[in-house]
């Protein structure tokens, strides 16, 4: 960047361990968060904040949650719209149940619920890897999709099957509005990605990358496996769970079991991909291209002035969809996070690169 | 008892029709390490081309041959194509990696074969003969009762099987492919073309979902859902193991049957419609004590 790190000396432990060890990196964190809480509340319209940050917010953290799993721990799973879909209906639950339980204790019990199945389903990573375990998982994401479509408990016996749920109250202040929403979102975010941060630099996220980079290696120098393996799952999944309960809470408002099907878990798992594996800022920026290339993709031809049927432009919208994707794939293998890396590094010795 | 016989061929046959779909996933596994999302695409991708171009040459004297081989020259060319796109730029990435640009495939095939060839629901007919007949009436009271195309399908399927054995077993290009699965830079280094024989692994599953799409159409019609019968395959898959091509037919067998028996008789007492995630519950079950599926290559390990 337009900064050099010369003469910023760790002179205590607790410097050389800070998240940020370099000034101008916090300095340019505490800007981005400006821009988050400050400068895009009053410069963004309703329409924005609806169909691009809340979405995007919240598939971040379902990203980093499924990035800590997949890029971290090296446990592929297909089921985390399963894991979405078990934080929502939990959280719905919860609130119908309980009478007065603040929404947000709620979320949090949500999570905790897909906490508990991500374990369950995560027993079997003990025994079965790679494909294997990926098929596997999504024994879960067919099961939920049949539980709560199946068994009306869950839906409160509602007879199309679809839930609607008021606007999040807490302490009688409604996030109604698409601005407050948006503020709760990012908030849960930035207090997620910095418990997440702080996770994979200790000791138990120095655990899941040795169980990923070789778990046999791993388990010889003292990790257990069970332990890593299944905090993996229990974290990621708490996270994921969280995610799912305020994209049906906040974002949807009302849903029905179609709304977490195998699509999303894809959608998430190429979050995680195309942002770039084992990275936090990865998981942001995959989840905001993912998000934001089928908007794009769906107005081009309305910008472009091209008259075209709505099927074609589906149809043409895979197309493009799957192109773009095999195109990042073989451009950039380590994703987004890569390439913001490479470009960082490039920056630092700009204009002299010699 | 003849009942419980009637659906366990029922289920028997429709195991079949799952074992085809994982058979393409099976070849492209073993020779070149890629789990291949985008069989279900391809057997949709091969299904709507045939079928389309079956209407267009109805007029011509041998429509059939002609869509045929038309669309085996399709298969062959998109086997081309994604060796040359996806398969070498991506060449020594994690299986991940490739894994989500099978998915990618997947996408560009339902876009693509959607556009091309429109997303009605098209009927085919082959001449596979429908209606059903009864058989074993001397072992069984009123006999069992069999659909005629689930025959037809079975033998073109046990067919199907048996060339590709023969095959891989016995040509000059089967053993080269053999060779390529057992290990990549081994085979490359006595001079057989990895790349040559990716496009040859392709063009055959490609086929293999010819097959299998030009059955599943005249049961159910060619449309869209067929692209989602590779979901059904997965639990095969990781039931008769990635490498295994009789692992293949067997898982098909055990799940195509354990899935009926299970919906008829344990579906009713939780509310129906277990057949949507049995399968892959009993997979789990059978994962949980052979993890590399029944008939799959055992990893050791070396640190």
């Amino acid at each position: 960047m337009f900064y050099r790190e010369a003469g910023q000396f760790k002179t205590s432990y607790k410097a050389d361990q800070a998240v940020f060890p370099i000034f101008q990196d916090k300095v340019f964190v505490a800007i981005w968060l400006l821009i988050g809480f400050v400068v895009i509340p009053m410069l963004a319209n309703e329409y924005v904040f609806r169909a691009i940050f809340i979405p995007v917010i919240i598939m971040a953290l379902a990203a980093i949650g499924l990035n800590l799993l997949v890029g971290y721990c090296g446990q592929v799973s297909l089921g985390s719209g399963a894991f979405m879909a078990v934080g929502a209906y939990a959280a719905y639950n919860f609130m119908i149940r309980i009478p007065d339980l603040n929404p947000l204790i709620c979320f949090l019990l949500g999570g905790l619920s897909a906490t508990v199945v991500g374990v369950i389903f995560g027993i079997p990573s003990l025994r079965i890897k790679g494909f294997y375990l990926a098929v596997a998982t999504l024994a879960l994401q067919f099961f939920t999709d049949w539980t709560f479509s199946r068994i009306d408990w869950f839906t409160n016996y509602t007879p199309s099957g679809s839930i609607a749920v008021q606007p999040v109250a807490v302490w009688g202040f409604v996030f109604d509005s698409p601005i407050r929403k948006y503020l709760l979102c990012l908030t849960v975010l930035v207090i997620f990605t910095i418990i997440a941060k702080n996770l994979v630099r200790g000791r138990i996220g120095r655990a899941w990358m040795a169980t990923r980079d070789m778990d046999v290696a791993a388990e010889i120098i003292g990790i257990r496996p069970i332990f890593a393996k299944l905090s993996a799952f229990a974290v990621s999944s708490f996270f994921i769970g969280v995610a799912g309960a305020l994209w049906a809470f906040v974002h949807l408002g009302s849903w029905e079991p179609l709304a977490f099907d195998i699509n999303l878990s894809f959608s998430i798992l190429f979050m995680v991909i195309i942002g770039g594996l084992g990275s936090i800022v990865g998981g942001m920026l995959g989840a905001a291209f993912i998000t934001l290339l089928p908007l794009f993709l769906n107005q081009l031809p309305i910008w472009l002035g091209i008259n075209m049927s709505t099927a074609m432009v589906s149809h043409l919208e895979y197309m493009i969809f799957g192109a773009l994707i095999i195109f990042f794939l073989a451009v950039e293998p380590l994703g987004l996070a890569r390439i913001w890396q490479i470009t960082k590094e490039k920056l630092r010795l700009w204009p002299f690169p010699h | 008892m003849g009942f419980f016989v009637e659906v366990l061929l029922s289920g028997l046959m429709a195991g079949v029709l799952y074992s085809l779909v994982a058979l393409g996933f099976v070849l492209i596994f073993k020779a070149s390490g890629v789990f291949n999302f985008a069989q279900g695409a391809m057997v949709l991708f091969a299904a709507l081309t045939f079928v389309r171009l079956l209407d267009i040459l109805k007029d011509t004297f041998a429509p059939i041959t002609l869509a045929l081989i038309i669309t085996i020259a399709m298969m062959i060319m998109l086997a081309m194509a994604i060796e040359r796109l996806v398969l070498r730029p991506l060449v020594n990435q994690p299986g991940i990696s490739l894994f989500m640009a099978t998915l990618g495939i997947a996408y560009f095939l339902d876009g693509f074969g959607q556009t091309l060839w429109g997303s009605d629901i098209y009927t085919l007919d082959i001449g596979i003969p429908k209606g059903s007949i009864f058989i074993l009436e001397s072992v069984f009271e009123g006999g069992v009762l069999v659909a005629k195309e689930d025959l037809v399908a079975t033998v073109i399927a046990g067919l199907l099987v048996v060339t590709l054995a023969i095959f891989f077993q016995k040509t000059r290009i089967g053993r080269a492919l053999r060779a390529v699965a057992d290990d990549h830079q081994a085979a490359q280094s006595i001079g057989i073309p990895l790349n040559y024989i990716w496009v040859i692994v392709w063009t055959v599953a490609g086929l293999v979902a010819l097959v299998a799409g030009v059955i599943w159409g005249s049961k159910l019609g060619v449309q869209f859902s067929l692209s989602l019968i590779a979901l059904k395959a997965l639990p095969v898959l990781i039931l008769g193991g990635f490498e295994s091509v009789l692992g293949a037919v067997i898982g098909g067998l055990i799940i195509g049957a354990g899935e009926k028996l299970a919906e008829i008789y344990i579906g009713p007492y939780v509310g129906g419609g277990i057949e949507y995630w049995f399968a892959y519950m009993l997979a789990l079950g059978f994962l949980m004590f052979r993890p590399q599926g029944l008939f799959g290559e055992v990893h050791i390990d070396r640190v």
